[in-house]
């Protein structure tokens, strides 16, 4: 399985104002190269959520973005920190640790990486003080 | 529900229309919350067709409507975008609108007039 297209993304730390605009450019890029709708709105809503934490919970971070060549739609979100303390509690939906500002967002609503793992195909999460690394990938054929 | 009716019921002024087509447009449904992730986590099946209210305005809201490719979005308490959040929706294809009504008024009007929720 070979990329067919890659781009990566660079998210700033505490960045509220531009929050969401790599995950739009993300969905522009995939719609463009065909991804059918319904699979491209799942893309987006696992973009979105993990590039709000990105701002919120991490210093900032890197996004890769690749499309393979039997369609499948890979996403890397890799930040330096500062890591999730209790990665069982975050996965539970409800539980956040947001601040006060990114609850004025809308968000810190304790849904974020449930709602990225249900929306996903395959979920994968590697966290420690060091930082965070979440791959994440999407097959057109379950649009 | 036609859009036209929809802006009637709750009697909504336009903050931003975006495409004149979209009014004669049937909605078949609505979702109410001031909680992004609850939107994102609701509204994936059906969102051409769902209408998004919100007390919440700012740009987050019109990302998330982006995101779930969300064309109507109604502020309720006659809330309206900043200037940052308008340049943000003049890059983007909504029509957005005000009501000064309650977020419960607006939903109990709309429901009232037939339009339903997510779940119907």
């Amino acid at each position: 399985m070979a990329s067919i297209l890659h781009e990566r993304y660079v998210v700033e730390r505490d960045d509220y104002a531009n929050a969401g605009k790599v995950s739009s450019s993300i969905k522009e890029k995939l719609k463009l190269a065909g991804i059918p709708s319904a699979v491209l709105r799942r893309i987006a809503v696992a973009a979105y959520e993990s590039e709000i934490n990105m701002i919120i919970h991490a210093w900032g971070g890197t996004v890769d973005l690749d499309l393979m060549d039997d369609g499948t739609v890979r996403l890397v979100f890799k930040d330096p920190g500062p890591g999730i303390p209790d990665l069982e509690k975050a996965l539970t939906p409800g539980w956040s640790t947001a601040s006060e500002e990114a609850r004025n967002l809308g968000f810190g609503a304790g849904m974020g990486l449930p709602n990225i793992k249900r929306v996903s195909d395959t979920f994968d999460i590697i966290s420690s003080p060091e930082g965070t690394t979440l791959t994440l990938s999407f097959s057109a054929a379950n649009a | 529900m036609k859009a036209e009716d929809i802006v009637r019921v709750v009697k909504a002024e336009p903050i931003q229309i975006w495409n004149q087509h979209l009014m004669s447009k049937d909605y078949t449904c609505a979702f109410a919350s001031d909680l992004m992730s609850d939107a994102l986590a609701m509204i994936q099946d059906s969102p051409e067709s769902t209408v998004l209210i919100t007390g919440l305005c700012n740009s987050q809201v019109l990302r998330t409507a982006e995101m779930l490719d969300i064309e109507m979005i109604i502020f309720v308490r006659g809330k309206v975008l900043g200037d940052e959040a308008l340049r943000v929706a003049d890059e983007m294809g909504f029509n957005i609108f005000t009501t000064k009504l309650t977020m419960y008024e607006a939903c109990g009007q709309l429901y009232e007039a037939g339009l339903r929720g997510i779940n119907g």
